[in-house]
């Protein structure tokens, strides 16, 4: 029946639709095509305080994003918290000297991690660890500090 | 319904001696297609149907009748098993419907045929293929062959040309003779008919009284008509079942009842306006009403 | 005083009496749906008539929608400087709550309504009867195919009304009050998650829809065969599936969007 045959394309039409719109939702409005899952390596990091980052935060060079974090651990027998990151296989010159810095993105942002480059000519490569690390800033340490620093002021 | 209980009249009902008072038993009636023993069924507390025994019997056409809301279609419906009752049995072709499984009772069904008081055709499919709709599901036949069955169903009621109307397109009784070209699609043993000839004009009632003899005849089938239209009714009926309070008021063939005497059977069969069942609804006298208890004028 | 009591305790029974009843109706529907792959023509049928036939509404009020949160959003964050956030705003909005919750009360309105009259149409002019006669499952005939083409529709009329407020903010913020399209876009693909957003949206608009196509079947299937059953019967499809999908919302987003 011709109009059965309408409806059907219809059906069709509305449904190929859909689908575009959740493509469009996924590709364009989220992150999706940022966490690629292409060729990458994998680098550690070890600090004594990551603060509130988180997994898949951003790792950047100079303000670009050249990773992402994988996974967060800790190691009960160093006492601190083993980051893993991912990094894009484009990224392959990182100096094996660089340090690894946990950043705030804005005032309030979220923390991200980001890479200074050090000197040396040599690379790092899958599975390298990142030994010059700072860690996250606490503002509570951060205000005892400043407290400390003022009360010393005082006494002199 | 009535409000005084019409009396029984005591030689005739249910069991005993027959209509017309004489000691001779009734005619030798054959075998019974639907045996109905004991049935009970009650709604909201109320029983509609209180213990009734019925014979319908193989190869005729009997009727069951009695003033509206006595429970006829309630009955229609304990028969094809879409309601239990609360008491008693049907039994069909010798199967107890109420304890047949699901799988059994649909097959039991596609045996028999119904033709609902509106039609109750498929308004989104067109009239071949609402006549076609339980040869499509239960029958496995090849396209041409079914095309064929359907306009000869059709060709019966006398709709084969209207075969591509839609239902909203047809009158009330040509959508009760797809129905009914429907009901018979599968060549079923019994037909039941709920109140086939309400609203109908004289001409669809004429077409409709002789289609449903001429069907039973033809195919030697049983047909069921619950209705109200007391003479279109008995002229093609070969037994009657007068139905009222739950109970079978009066039981014979359209001879028999139409020399029972009794009031009650007399006022419900010709269709006098007072009788046992009063005209009046129960209420204080008539001078009281408009003239107050003690004589005062309003 | 007892009266009152006893007349509290029958409504409570009824209504217990009827959620039962709702969910054997369910199961049945359930039931039927191997014989769904037996007969795919009903099933486009209803995805046709739920689906395709809310397009319009849908799509016109997603873009709306959007349109208004640009600007109420560009409103609000130009205060705080923050007008480069619009575009997380608006999507975030949409893709977590108003695309899932919006869509599902349409829908229940102009579909589910529909969806009641019909079925309660249908029963009171016995043509259900008349297919249990004709030994055919009416619940897994007529019901089946109607649940699964709204179960399958919602998601995708949600993601259409997300999808088409996101371009409506992004023509309000971006096109008329001079939001940074770059901005727009990637201050939104870094903060909207795949997983965390978009996913749980969808998983509400399936949750919803069936909610939605349930009751809708349902208060058709036990209307009282009259009229006035019927528009009762109706209005009370609406009612329920909008307090429903509401109430429902907050407890998905309660388990999807806490930490």
């Amino acid at each position: 029946m011709a109009k059965m045959r309408t409806v059907e394309i219809l059906v069709g039409a509305f449904m190929v639709a859909g689908f575009v719109a959740l493509f469009f939702l996924a590709m364009k409005v989220s992150n999706l095509s940022m966490t690629s899952s292409g060729p990458g390596y994998t680098l550690t990091a070890r600090f004594d305080n990551v603060g509130s980052l988180k997994v898949r935060a951003p790792v950047s060079i100079a303000g670009v994003r050249v990773g992402r974090v994988d996974a967060i651990r800790y190691d009960q027998d160093s006492f601190q918290a083993v980051v893993n990151m991912r990094i894009d296989a484009a990224f392959d010159r990182i100096p094996s000297d660089t340090f690894a810095n946990i950043f705030t993105a804005g005032l309030l942002g979220e923390q991200y991690i980001g890479l200074d480059p050090g000197g040396s000519t040599e690379y790092l490569v899958e599975g390298d660890q990142i030994e010059h690390t700072q860690s996250a800033l606490v503002l509570e340490q951060m205000i005892g500090q400043f407290l400390f620093s003022k009360a010393e002021e005082k006494s002199e | 319904m009535g409000n005084g209980s019409p009396r029984l009249s005591t030689a005739r009902s249910d069991r005993g001696p027959d209509a017309s008072g004489s000691s001779v038993s009734p005619p030798a009636r054959g075998e019974s297609l639907v045996k109905i023993r004991g049935l009970r069924f009650l709604r909201e507390g109320r029983p509609i149907l209180d213990g009734i025994d019925l014979d319908l019997e193989r190869g005729k056409v009997t009727a069951i009748m009695g003033p509206s809301g006595t429970g006829k279609t309630t009955l229609l419906k304990l028969i094809s098993g879409q309601l239990q009752p609360d008491a008693g049995s049907v039994i069909v072709d010798g199967q107890d419907v109420h304890r047949l499984s699901h799988r059994e009772l649909y097959r039991l069904r596609t045996r028999m045929g119904m033709l609902f008081q509106s039609g109750a055709l498929l308004t989104d499919l067109d009239v071949f293929e609402n006549v076609a709709y339980p040869l499509r599901e239960h029958a496995r036949l090849p396209e041409s062959l079914l095309r064929k069955l359907v306009l000869l169903k059709l060709e019966a009621v006398g709709l084969r040309g209207a075969s591509r109307l839609m239902p909203s397109q047809l009158s009330g009784g040509m959508a009760r003779r797809v129905a009914l070209a429907r009901a018979v699609a599968l060549d079923p043993m019994m037909i039941m008919y709920d109140e086939p000839f309400t609203g109908q004009d004289p001409i669809s009632m004429g077409v409709l009284v002789s289609l449903i003899r001429h069907l039973n005849d033809a195919s030697r089938l049983t047909s069921i008509i619950v209705s109200h239209d007391v003479r279109e009714t008995a002229s093609i009926a070969d037994y009657i079942y007068i139905i009222a309070n739950g109970q079978v008021m009066c039981r014979g063939t359209p001879a028999q009842v139409a020399a029972e005497t009794s009031d009650w059977v007399r006022q419900f069969m010709d269709g006098l306006p007072d009788g046992p069942v009063h005209f009046h609804y129960p209420s204080a006298p008539l001078e009281r009403e408009f003239f107050g208890a003690g004589g005062d004028a309003q | 005083m007892i009266g009152a009591l006893a007349g509290l305790g029958r409504s409570g029974l009824a209504a217990v009496a009827s959620v039962g009843r709702a969910h054997l109706l369910l199961l049945g529907i359930l039931g039927g749906t191997g014989s769904l792959f037996a007969r795919p023509r009903l099933l486009i049928a209803q995805m046709f008539s739920i689906g395709v036939l809310s397009l319009l509404i849908i799509v016109v009020s997603g873009l709306f929608v959007g349109m208004v949160l640009g600007l109420q959003g560009y409103y609000v964050l130009s205060q705080f400087g923050a007008s480069e956030s619009l575009g997380v705003m608006v999507s975030a909005s949409l893709v977590r709550e108003l695309g899932p919750v919006v869509s599902a009360l349409l829908v229940a309105g102009r579909a589910g309504s529909a969806l009641t009259a019909e079925i309660g149409l249908m029963k009171a002019t016995e043509q259900l009867s008349a297919l249990e006669m004709m030994a055919v499952d009416p619940v897994r005939r007529i019901l089946t195919p109607r649940f699964f083409g709204g179960l399958l529709s919602m998601p995708l009329l949600a993601a259409l009304f997300s999808a088409v407020g996101v371009l409506g903010g992004y023509f309000v913020g971006v096109g008329l009050l001079g939001v940074d399209d770059g901005a727009f876009w990637s201050q939104m693909q870094a903060k909207i998650d795949f997983h965390e957003d978009v996913v749980n949206g969808v998983i509400k608009s399936i949750v919803f829809g069936v909610v939605v196509t349930w009751i809708a079947l349902f208060q058709g299937y036990d209307a009282t065969p009259t009229s006035a059953g019927v528009s009762r019967a109706t209005t009370r499809t609406v009612v329920h599936a909008a307090l429903a999908v509401l109430g429902l919302d907050f407890v998905l987003t309660a388990l999807m969007f806490g930490d």
